[in-house]
């Protein structure tokens, strides 16, 4: 289990710099696939809730645009702190998001190597 | 101008026309490319953990080669661009991050800190210059409304890209006015298509892209360009008939080199 520090630790994200305006909710583009939305994550690191956050679909949902790092008023730099949560899930043994096995039915002809290769960084270790 | 040209792994593969038109148009233009020997992939995408580093070492490979000979990488897939600029970013400015790189990676020369990833778009503004570029057209395309796609990993994060303003970019605009077009502004040319999500859910790719296409046409676009093998694969999955090209491809024809 990841705590708090932790995940504050590898994204270099303070949530204390957030003033709640949900900007970052705004305009996330991948919003309406979430059930935790970027401002609800740094509320909820704040407050510890890591492991809910943690075993929520909604982290693996980040699209990691930083449509939300450039637009927040404070520089929280969310879609950081979705990325911490994200590796800290997918390091723990037989977690990893995408499975050598699943890959074949995933991919087809024209998709180019650059999405495997972005995709094996970002949901798996 | 001499560079350190770094293809990365699709541009031999699934995008051979954004490498190709480069290369002769690059050649055309009086720019001299070096490919680096035995080059290996960038690293696909940049980790953001501040304690991954192993996956960050294919970049700093590349960087440091470029460092012995042009003190200059060139890139034009957005993917490798984003990753190799922020890379030599926490080279210069990550201390911890490059004593951890020296340490294992121990350089006969430590890393000056001086080269610069550009990308091919940079190299035309800033070095080639749109208005020599203007002047060199043979084939505009007068008359055509087109739509840049930036997408994301071109402009962001901005403090590190540093490419142009993340949220009212024109460099892409500015070449498609060099190369004789009528750009077309349009609000999602900086949103995401989906991206490696592809891979997770392709309905996600194929909404946002969608959404990103139908906003172009909306504002009266014939084409649209862009630079990364990714937005074009989730752009083109949305239907048969998106017009959507690699910038590259336009350079070429308008400069007359494109093979009919």
């Amino acid at each position: 289990m990841a705590d708090k520090e932790q995940i504050i630790r590898i994204s270099g994200v303070n949530p204390l710099k957030c003033m709640k305006c949900g900007k970052c909710t705004a305009t996330c583009p991948n919003y309406d696939e979430m059930e935790y939305h970027p401002h609800q994550f740094v509320y909820m690191v704040e407050h510890g809730e890591i492991d809910k956050l943690m075993a929520s679909e909604s982290v693996y949902k980040c699209l990691t645009c930083f449509a939300c790092v450039e637009r927040c008023p404070r520089g929280v730099e969310p879609a950081k702190l979705i990325e911490a949560i994200r590796t800290e899930a997918v390091r723990r043994q037989g977690c990893n998001r995408l499975k050598a096995d699943d890959i074949p039915a995933r991919i087809d002809d024209d998709m180019p190597g650059q999405a495997l290769m972005m995709a094996t960084r970002k949901y798996t270790r | 101008m001499t560079y350190t040209y770094f293809p990365g792994c699709t541009l031999r593969t699934k995008a051979k026309d954004l490498d190709h038109y480069l290369r002769i148009s690059a050649e055309k233009l009086g720019m001299e490319l070096i490919e680096p020997a035995d080059w290996q992939c960038c690293g696909g995408a940049y980790s953001n953990a501040k304690d991954e580093i192993a996956n960050k070492l294919s970049s700093v490979r590349i960087i440091m080669d470029a460092d012995k000979n042009t003190g200059k990488v060139l890139t034009v897939c957005s993917a490798c661009h984003n990753v190799l600029k922020r890379v030599n970013d926490d080279l210069k400015n990550d201390e911890n991050f490059a004593f951890k790189v020296n340490n294992y990676m121990k350089p006969e020369v430590p890393y000056s800190g001086n080269v610069e990833v550009i990308h091919f778009l940079e190299a035309l503004r800033d070095e080639v210059g749109f208005d020599k570029l203007a002047s060199m057209v043979v084939k505009p395309f007068t008359g055509k409304k087109i739509a840049a796609y930036y997408g994301c990993l071109l402009l962001r994060p901005g403090k590190v890209m540093a490419m142009d303003d993340p949220e009212n970019p024109v460099i892409m605009e500015n070449f498609i006015k060099a190369i004789g077009g009528t750009p077309v502004i349009y609000a999602r040319r900086n949103e995401c298509c989906g991206g490696y999500a592809v891979m997770e859910d392709p309905a996600i790719a194929a909404k946002r892209s969608g959404a990103i296409i139908e906003n172009a046409k909306d504002m009266g676009a014939d084409l649209m360009v862009t630079a990364c093998p990714l937005c074009m694969y989730n752009l083109k999955k949305t239907g048969p008939d998106t017009g959507i090209y690699y910038f590259t491809e336009l350079l070429a024809e308008a400069l007359g080199l494109k093979e009919d």
